[in-house]
């Protein structure tokens, strides 16, 4: 069972990141692609239906060449096990020992899987992505035991808020409480929570005060100055950042004079963004090995509309768009450093800059939960609730029917 | 058709280019070696070998065909062979037929690489797709960790247990002594092979091949071209070779050997009872088990009794890897897949020294090789004679 890590020892040299080896070929980045949303899919003939490992380019069985990443049953049992002692790889080397096993899956191949430490015989097998943001895969036990995610292999898969140290930027929304909530439940050991404009008393104040690991501070993504201080201040310890900051006004072109509003939007979605990179950024790729909390993930909120354009929405899509577009910047530049970029795309929340939209609209609080559940699944890209859901499988269905879609 | 015998077919000049653990050398160097070690030893000018083959792992990024620039050599008959473990076999039946059919009258085999100190890791991480994409990220272990798989899987389902195993590598360790090209020259007992630090449970060090640099080879002709050299040869009786076989188990058991051993018995008019000394391939012991069952030296899963009941160093009741193995000689790399084919050749022609077996007349080698994923595709076996 994890204890929590001792208080660091700061004249102690910080272990610098190493990754596993994450070299892939074009073909196995199917699995990549799926794990990153926290789906196990693994080739499938679409003629003779062989389900195939690892990725390849023609069926092992038929040679058909029209293999299909599907979704696939994830029990399998461990064939043999063992317990390396001995690394070739740096990353591994400093993790030793390390149990690895010959899994045979249900639905056909047997793979090589990390193995759960209470994992044995009959397994579930998830595609997960390892600190190289590479999927791996990874058995574990069948039936959910007791402290699970506290397993060290596992927590090097997983981004899990437990014992790590957590800033959410902004803490005046419904969503920014009950993801302070949500973290404070997932066991996170301390919580900053940022709010623009401390002068003004906003509603859930006092509520957030009473949760013991939360600390509130003054913090406005659109303020360079702020954000440096602030990063000054806690950047070196901050393990997850949430920037949940985001500006919402409807509207496209047609409906609105000037551009002001959609500056104000780009300010705090793309800006705030950028911003907040600038100046935390480096400090957590440098803790990206710093012991069992060290810095782990970064998560953006940004929108379904981040994948197309939703006209009576115009402005606001195009700002998460171009947040999107830079969180992959992001992504690239955190990568050395182990640490996951989090996306997530909800549809609509329902708050109020969404009234006239009708539901389902995802509520503050499930999509709170979904982000927080996301970092302990180790998942990279969260579409939560069933609007995200399904706008996803549109897009990726066509992309071009969606754009009609929206804007009809 | 039936299958054409090897009459006619002599396989001569064993040679061994000593091993070193660690080489600044490139694996040209090593292969350059042992040609020019076959050249001194048979008499041949390097004009008159018109055949080679070349195995070899770290000869990148050239191939056969660039050593022939490089070794200033014009053969009309080339091979390479970058199949591991199993290329000493498979490199000693296409030479073979290539002289048979007269398209090369001496063809050099030849198996070399080099070992920096960081060849082996770089040689892991880009062995095959299968092993970047799907093996080379859970632990990078490399192939510890795949035999360590089916090393765990065969002792529960064989019994076999680590003193089993202990007595093949104390053997081999016995036979490395005799032979003076062997990397490990203390001798090995069982309690410092049980005692040992464990590398990837349940293997221990002393279960694993060390990397080392070095080179083998040997010559193919004409009977008559031998004794015109006055070349002491052996005789190729029959051989095998499968790759991929048994795809359909879900993990390990056995290798192409039990499908195509009757055949090997067959061809070469022998049972497995005839065998002077047998040569299996050693990367771990676990292998050699297989190797001794699926060959027919006793069935499967009881060559832990097998190994309790006999004695296998050079003079005991099974001799066998006479030279030491590669458990007790070294890996070098696709040398490896050579090692107990020229030992093979020496014993036929009476050129073992202190570990001759005594009056061997006929031996079996076998190959095995590329853990590609989950386990070893290629494997080959042949039958000699003197």
């Amino acid at each position: 069972m994890l204890t929590r890590p001792k208080r660091k020892n700061p004249v102690l040299r910080t272990r610098l990141p190493t990754l596993p080896p994450g070299a892939r070929s074009r073909v196995a980045l199917g699995l990549t692609a799926a794990a990153a949303l926290g789906r196990f899919e693994l080739q499938q003939c679409r003629d003779c239906a062989t389900v195939q490992y690892p990725p390849r380019e023609a069926c092992q069985k038929c040679l058909s060449i029209r293999l299909a990443w599907r979704a696939q049953r994830p029990e399998g049992s461990i064939l043999a096990d063992t317990e390396l002692h001995h690394s070739n790889d740096l990353f591994f080397r400093e993790r030793l020992p390390w149990r690895l096993g010959l899994v045979k899956l249900a639905c056909g191949p047997t793979v090589v899987a990390h193995l759960h430490e209470s994992a044995r015989n009959e397994v579930t097998v998830r595609a997960m992505l390892d600190r190289a943001g590479q999927a791996v895969l990874v058995a574990l036990p069948q039936k959910e035991a007791a402290n699970m995610a506290e397993d060290r292999q596992l927590r090097e898969f997983t981004c899990d808020p437990k014992f790590r140290k957590v800033l959410v930027t902004d803490g005046k929304t419904a969503l920014g409480q009950a993801l302070v909530k949500e973290l404070a439940k997932a066991g996170a050991d301390l919580i900053w929570v940022g709010y623009a404009e401390p002068w003004k008393k906003f509603a859930g104040f006092e509520e957030l005060q009473k949760i013991p690991q939360a600390t509130l501070l003054p913090l406005d993504v659109t303020d360079s100055k702020n954000v440096r201080e602030v990063a000054a201040e806690i950047g070196g310890k901050v393990d997850i950042l949430v920037n949940n900051a985001e500006l919402h006004r409807p509207f496209g072109i047609a409906n609105r004079a000037g551009v002001d509003t959609a500056r104000f939007e780009m300010d705090v979605n793309y800006f705030g963004l950028l911003r907040l990179a600038q100046e935390f950024a480096p400090a957590m790729r440098s803790r990206g090995a710093d012991g069992q909390a060290s810095a782990v993930a970064w998560v953006n909120l940004l929108s379904i509309y981040a994948h197309a354009n939703f006209p009576p929405h115009g402005t606001f899509s195009a700002s998460k768009a171009a947040a999107h577009s830079l969180s992959q910047c992001l992504r690239a530049e955190m990568r050395p450093a182990g640490v996951r970029v989090v996306n997530v795309f909800p549809g609509p929340i329902d708050d109020e800059w969404n009234q006239l939209l009708p539901p389902p609209k995802v509520a503050p609080a499930a999509l709170a939960k979904s982000m927080v559940k996301a970092l302990q699944d180790g998942v990279e890209d969260v579409y939560p609730g069933d609007v995200a859901q399904e706008w996803l499988e549109r897009w990726r269905d066509n992309p071009k029917a969606l754009e009609r879609e929206l804007s009809a | 058709m039936t299958r054409r015998g090897y009459e006619g077919v002599a396989v001569a000049v064993p040679v061994t280019v000593p091993y070193v653990r660690y080489s600044i050398r490139s694996a040209h160097w090593w292969l350059a070696r042992a040609l020019a070690e076959l050249l001194r030893v048979s008499g041949l000018k390097k004009a008159e070998i018109d055949g080679l083959t070349i195995s070899s792992f770290t000869l990148q990024p050239d191939t056969a065909i660039g050593l022939t620039q490089h070794l200033g050599v014009a053969p009309r008959w080339l091979d390479h062979i970058p199949l591991g473990g199993a290329s000493g076999v498979v490199a000693l039946r296409r030479a073979a037929r290539a002289v048979q059919a007269g398209d090369a009258q001496v063809v050099a085999c030849l198996a070399g690489d080099t070992n920096h100190v960081d060849s082996f890791r770089l040689t892991l991480a880009n062995f095959s797709q299968f092993a970047r994409d799907a093996v080379y990220p859970y632990g990078a272990g490399g192939p510890n960790a795949s035999f360590a798989f089916l090393t765990a899987h065969y002792m529960r389902e064989s019994g076999a247990t680590r003193e089993d195993f202990g007595k093949l590598c104390v053997a081999q360790r016995a036979n490395a002594l005799k032979f003076p090209h062997a990397l490990f020259k203390k001798p090995l007992s069982l309690a410092e092979y049980l005692a040992a630090r464990p590398i990837a449970d349940p293997l221990h060090l002393f279960d694993c091949v060390m990397p080392c640099a070095g080179a083998e080879g040997f010559l193919v002709m004409a009977e008559d071209r031998a004794k015109r050299l006055n070349l002491k040869f052996s005789r190729i009786r029959s051989t095998i070779e499968r790759h991929n076989a048994f795809a359909d188990d879900p993990i390990q058991v056995r290798g192409g050997w039990a499908l195509d051993r009757d055949e090997l018995y067959a061809h070469a008019g022998a049972a497995p009872v005839d065998m002077d000394f047998v040569q299996t391939y050693d990367d771990y012991p676990v292998i050699v088990s297989m190797q001794l069952e699926d060959l027919g030296f006793c069935e499967k899963n009881a060559a832990p009794a097998f190994i309790r009941k006999n004695t296998f160093t050079h003079d005991g009741s099974f001799p066998h890897n006479t030279s030491g193995g590669q458990l007790s000689v070294g890996q070098a790399g696709a040398a490896g897949g050579f090692l107990g084919l020229v030992e093979a050749i020496r014993q036929l022609t009476g050129e073992a020294g202190a570990r001759q077996v005594r009056d061997a007349k006929v031996g079996l080698v076998s190959g095995f090789g590329m853990i590609n994923f989950d386990r070893g595709l290629g494997s080959g076996a042949a039958i000699l004679s003197c």
